[in-house]
């Protein structure tokens, strides 16, 4: 196990940000005292703002210069996208290289943040992070708008490659504007004994999201999860999806969704495509529609050919079930603090397997947004 | 009087279920309510906390001098009625210590009655999800003690508990009610939960009507031996 800490630890983020800015910055996840972070990687529009490793052992950098001094960057560039045979857009700029090296065991979190600055600027960026073998790490990302950046876009392209024995715990939140264009792409190749957590947290409005990220289990014994937790509001549409395709046996995932609509659509699928048989896989999505206006539209798929696997789905929408509110008011709670509390045991985010600095920094997050959308 | 029913006639989806129920309730009182499956025990529990659904055509629910027909659930609760379901529901994300700490400010209170109850390791758990019979209950227990009512609706706290938890429930329940002077409600089929509390009244209520009030004991003896069809005519009914 490596995580010696290297002389730029404690190093306080410096940016000329304005104070706006670096406050929706940090209401994402970004802690620029970078107390309990491993390193951290800041993009405005085109600008990259810091990058900063803390460990021997992490590689934190941009892109483009990536691509001319780490070998390896150059070698897994579209290598995840050449996988399965799909295109996807070129003429990024910027989005960062992270590299965590053999063995590494990284008890803080990464962070990395995606902001966008100007009005109507187009960010588009891809991102490659190589998870090498046996390495553990967790990975925080937060994506935000500045007040000024009124009809903006991201495209945010993203490769993951999660080597033999390696763990990688990915939590993205999006925290747009109610008029901001998004579409991630995303694919993660997972190897043997490998795991790929992707956690997904929504609790803005936002104009249009449109994500299907993909991981791919191609060594035996691979596990992937993804687990969404999304609030929609009205005038947003976001349709979400997770997939995971089985090469190899052995292999197991689980897809959790949980939205709740307070006027917006959602539309959530789950695609789970076994090409081997012994995989175990779970759908699960749970919807509430607090709103007359809400729509939510549940999409599970799944496909086998072959009888020895162990597929399973569930999908759940409707409002909250009034036996719970009375349940609650019987115990003196009023109906608005009952149904609070339901929403708020809703999107709990015990689902995320967090650490629990993370976990509690995401719940604030989620107290806070719960208070002023009720 | 502390607790009282007059005249009370209650429908359910457009059907009477109750009629004319009167029943009244002393403070520091334990009443029982024997009754066949369906004959309207529960739904004379939910009347009295207010249930949605549960439309009073006629008659008052008195507690402590105040006609309660017209409150709300909660208000209802907080005046100082609680009650124990018989099937109780179950919250995804709402962990049971989160009650606990809406209903009482004191930890250790909720620390040791959950050390008692053995439900230590459920308070982080979600409310019910998963839970046993028999944990469920306890868990029901655990909640109304916190909440500290003055008037406990107990509907069958005993069902689905298992010889041994029966003789743990029953204790801190007996105990709970004798010491604080409680008043309670109880509905039970297997009469277990007599031999913990110390219940002064029985009443049985057979096709939503009450039959008769007596010894809850006696009565108990009488039903086990002939069943509640002879409960129409039978002696303690003549003797009252």
């Amino acid at each position: 196990m490596k995580s010696v800490k290297t002389a730029s630890s404690g190093k306080v983020l410096n940016t000329n940000l304005k104070k706006n800015d670096v406050e929706i910055i940090s209401s994402s996840g970004m802690d620029f005292s970078q107390d309990k972070r491993s390193g951290s990687f800041l993009q405005s529009d085109n600008k990259i703002e810091f990058m900063n490793t803390l460990y021997d052992g992490l590689d934190i950098i941009d892109m483009e210069t990536a691509l001319k001094k780490i070998p390896e960057a150059k070698k897994y560039y579209a290598r995840a996208f050449k996988e399965l045979k799909r295109d996807f857009p070129k003429g990024t700029k910027g989005g960062y290289f992270i590299r965590v090296k053999k063995g590494t065991v990284l008890k803080l979190p990464i962070q990395a943040c995606l902001f966008l600055k100007q009005k109507a600027f187009k960010q588009k960026v891809h991102n490659l992070i190589i998870i090498e073998e046996g390495a553990k790490v967790y990975l925080i990302t937060g994506c935000s708008a500045s007040k000024s950046a009124f009809h903006a876009h991201h495209l945010g392209i993203s490769e993951f490659f999660v080597k033999k024995g390696a763990y990688l715990n990915f939590t993205m939140i999006h925290s747009w504007k109610e008029d901001t264009f998004v579409k991630p792409m995303s694919i993660a190749i997972v190897e043997e004994d490998a795991t790929f957590i992707s956690n997904y947290i929504s609790l803005k409005p936002v104009k249009e999201v449109q994500m299907y990220p993909t991981a791919v289990l191609k060594g035996k014994s691979a596990r992937a999860s993804f687990n969404s937790l999304i609030l929609s509001h009205p005038g947003s549409v976001q349709d979400i999806g997770s997939r995971v395709i089985f090469k190899a046996k052995n292999t197991q995932a689980e897809v959790i969704s949980r939205a709740i609509s307070l006027g917006g659509k959602v539309i959530a699928r789950g695609h789970l495509k076994s090409e081997v048989p012994q995989v175990k896989a779970h759908l699960e999505c749970r919807g509430l529609i607090l709103s007359e206006k809400g729509t939510i539209h549940a999409i599970p798929e799944m496909e086998s050919d072959y009888r020895d696997v162990n597929m399973s789905h569930e999908a759940a929408i409707g409002k909250i079930n009034k036996e719970e509110i009375e349940y609650l008011c019987s115990r003196g709670f009023t109906r608005n603090q009952a149904q609070s509390i339901i929403v708020r045991g809703f999107m709990d985010v015990d689902v995320l397997g967090l650490p629990q600095e993370l976990k509690q920094g995401i719940e604030d997050l989620e107290n806070k947004t719960l208070q002023s959308s009720f | 009087m502390f607790f009282e029913i007059k005249d009370l006639t209650v429908e359910v989806e457009g059907k009477t279920i109750l009629r004319d129920i009167n029943l009244s309730i002393d403070k520091d009182e334990v009443m029982v309510l024997f009754g066949p499956n369906g004959s309207g025990k529960t739904t004379l529990l939910r009347a009295i906390m207010g249930f949605a659904g549960y439309k009073v055509i006629q008659g008052e629910i008195i507690f402590e001098g105040e006609r309660i027909n017209n409150l709300t659930i909660d208000e209802r609760a907080r005046l100082g009625l609680g009650i124990i379901y018989q099937h109780p529901a179950s919250i995804r994300g709402v962990k049971l210590h989160q009650i606990a700490s809406f209903l009482t400010k004191d930890d250790s209170k909720i620390k040791d009655l959950s050390q008692r109850l053995s439900l230590s390791k459920h308070l982080d758990r979600d409310l019910n999800q998963g839970f046993s019979g028999g944990e469920m209950k306890r868990s029901e227990l655990f909640q109304i003690i916190l909440q500290d009512s003055k008037f406990l609706c107990l509907d069958e706290p005993e069902s689905g508990v298992d010889i041994e938890n029966i003789s743990i429930m029953g204790k801190v329940l007996g105990e709970y009610i004798t010491k604080l002077k409680k008043s309670a409600l109880v509905i039970t089929h297997t009469g277990y939960i007599l031999d913990y509390i110390n219940a002064q009244k029985g009443c049985v209520m057979i096709d939503g009507k009450l039959w008769c009030v007596g010894n809850p004991r006696h009565m108990f003896e009488k039903i086990k031996e002939l069943g509640y069809e002879k409960c129409k005519d039978c002696l303690i009914r003549k003797s009252t």
